[in-house]
């Protein structure tokens, strides 16, 4: 795992500087996203800090500012790679015995945007845990597999093309730094996954069901491949 | 291949020599057209609106060319102008049909194969991209492009 990790830093160093779509966003949306007053994302986490205390988080985790650095390293290994928002219904399910709020509800993005700010600004630092290794070869295995009608690879689109113009848009180098975010074509909040089922039905390929561990194993690839980048939690993207 | 000397194009038939010329111009994509799919030749103006449909054709997400009443064009391949005076028919119908048979790597989608795709959504499952009598009509229209 070691060398996994040290494999992977050596390309990223000799790799091109990365970027995340926020560079590539007009500058009203980029002051959109820098403003809180602006920013749609923070509706959410206002609903999520009213959460922190309705839904009983509060009641073991204290003051939700514990929860600085958490979702910067995510996922993580617990019996399986878990994602944050796995986490957050794990909480709910195995200790508050209730039933979690529903994937991407808008309870459950209210919750992650909350915990996803207090990590805003520090650097996505996954953990160097070699039970997490077959996910994430799993998971880059994923990016690189071409799928669907159209028979693209993430990794096409990008590595290969990232900002070229697919029609009218901008193509990202695919980093998750800012979920979940607020996309102005959605008109709303929406997670990682939700992005990635965008993708995954743009070349025509069916995607999983929410919460496949397919979406966890790509999510920490993608948050290897992206390490070191600074979270933006709530973003806000066109 | 057999290339002996300067003589032998003198005794050879003329298809044969056509071929030849062929494979000296092209070298190993010399075998590259690929005949009609459905033996009638396909509508031009239908073909147009095939090429510019982003539902249908999907070509300008990734190609521009000349279509001036369409804002977004795509910038990953090459553009489509004057693509009907440097390709023949039979080499633009083998680019849509199946691309990867020249670039294994490339990202132009198959436009009629079925096989060998992964996870395909169940709308789009068993049918190729565009059917046979559609390629004929691109094909028909992009020969049209010649500057
Ligand atoms: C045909 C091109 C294409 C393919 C293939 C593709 N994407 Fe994307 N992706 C895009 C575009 C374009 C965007 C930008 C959003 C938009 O404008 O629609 C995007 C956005 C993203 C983002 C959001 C980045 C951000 O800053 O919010 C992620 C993450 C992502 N893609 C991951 C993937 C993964 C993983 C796959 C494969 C399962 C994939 N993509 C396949 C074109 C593609
Ligand atoms: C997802 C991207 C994509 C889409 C969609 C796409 N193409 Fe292409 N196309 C390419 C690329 C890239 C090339 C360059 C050749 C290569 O990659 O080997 C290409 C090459 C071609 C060529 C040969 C160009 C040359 O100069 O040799 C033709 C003709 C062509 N495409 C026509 C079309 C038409 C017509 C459509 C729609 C029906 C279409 N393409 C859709 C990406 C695409």
């Amino acid at each position: 795992m070691r060398r996994l990790a040290l494999a992977l830093l050596l390309l990223g160093a000799t790799a091109e500087a990365r970027e995340s779509s926020f560079a590539l966003m007009s500058p009203e949306t980029q002051a959109m996203q820098r403003e809180d007053s602006a920013n749609p994302g923070m509706l959410w986490v206002e609903e999520g800090r009213a959460l922190w205390e309705s839904a009983g988080c509060s009641g073991c985790h204290g003051d939700v500012a514990g929860m600085r650095g958490v979702a910067a390293r995510y996922p993580a290994f617990d019996g399986a790679p878990i994602d944050l928002a796995g986490r957050i219904a794990q909480c709910q399910e195995a200790r508050q015995h209730r039933i979690p709020f529903a994937r991407d509800s808008g309870e459950a993005l209210a919750l992650a945007a909350l915990i996803g700010l207090q990590s805003r600004g520090m650097p996505i630092s996954p953990p160097d845990d070699p039970r997490l290794a077959p996910a994430l070869a799993r998971g880059e295995a994923l990016y690189r597999e071409r799928r669907g009608q159209l028979d693209l690879s993430c990794a096409q689109c990008h590595d290969a093309n990232a900002g070229r113009h697919l029609a009218g848009s901008s193509i990202p180098e695919a980093h998750p730094t800012g979920y979940p975010l607020y996309r102005l074509e959605w008109q709303g909040m929406g997670s990682l996954q939700r992005r990635l089922r965008n993708c995954m039905t743009g070349v025509r390929s069916e995607p999983y069901a929410y919460g496949a561990p397919e979406y966890v194993a790509i999510e920490l690839f993608l948050m290897r491949r992206a390490a070191g980048m600074a979270l933006e939690t709530p973003a806000v993207r066109p | 291949m057999r290339r002996t000397g300067s003589a032998p194009s003198r005794r050879m038939p003329s298809v044969k020599a056509a071929l030849l010329v062929l494979l000296l111009a092209g070298g190993a994509r010399a075998e590259e057209g690929m005949p009609s799919l459905t033996g009638e030749p396909g509508d031009a103006a239908r073909g147009r609106v095939i090429v510019t449909s982003r539902q249908r054709g999907l070509c300008l997400l990734c190609h521009a060319g000349p279509f001036p009443e369409e804002r977004f064009q795509g910038d990953l391949a090459p553009s489509l102008a004057g693509i009907g005076a440097r390709l023949t028919e039979g080499q633009l119908r083998l680019r849509l049909v199946d691309g990867r048979r020249l670039n294994p790597e490339t990202i132009m989608p198959s436009y009629y194969r079925t096989e060998g795709l992964v996870r395909v959504g169940p709308a789009w499952q068993g049918r190729p991209i565009l059917a046979a009598g559609e390629i004929e009509d691109v094909v028909a229209f992009l020969v049209t492009l010649k500057d």
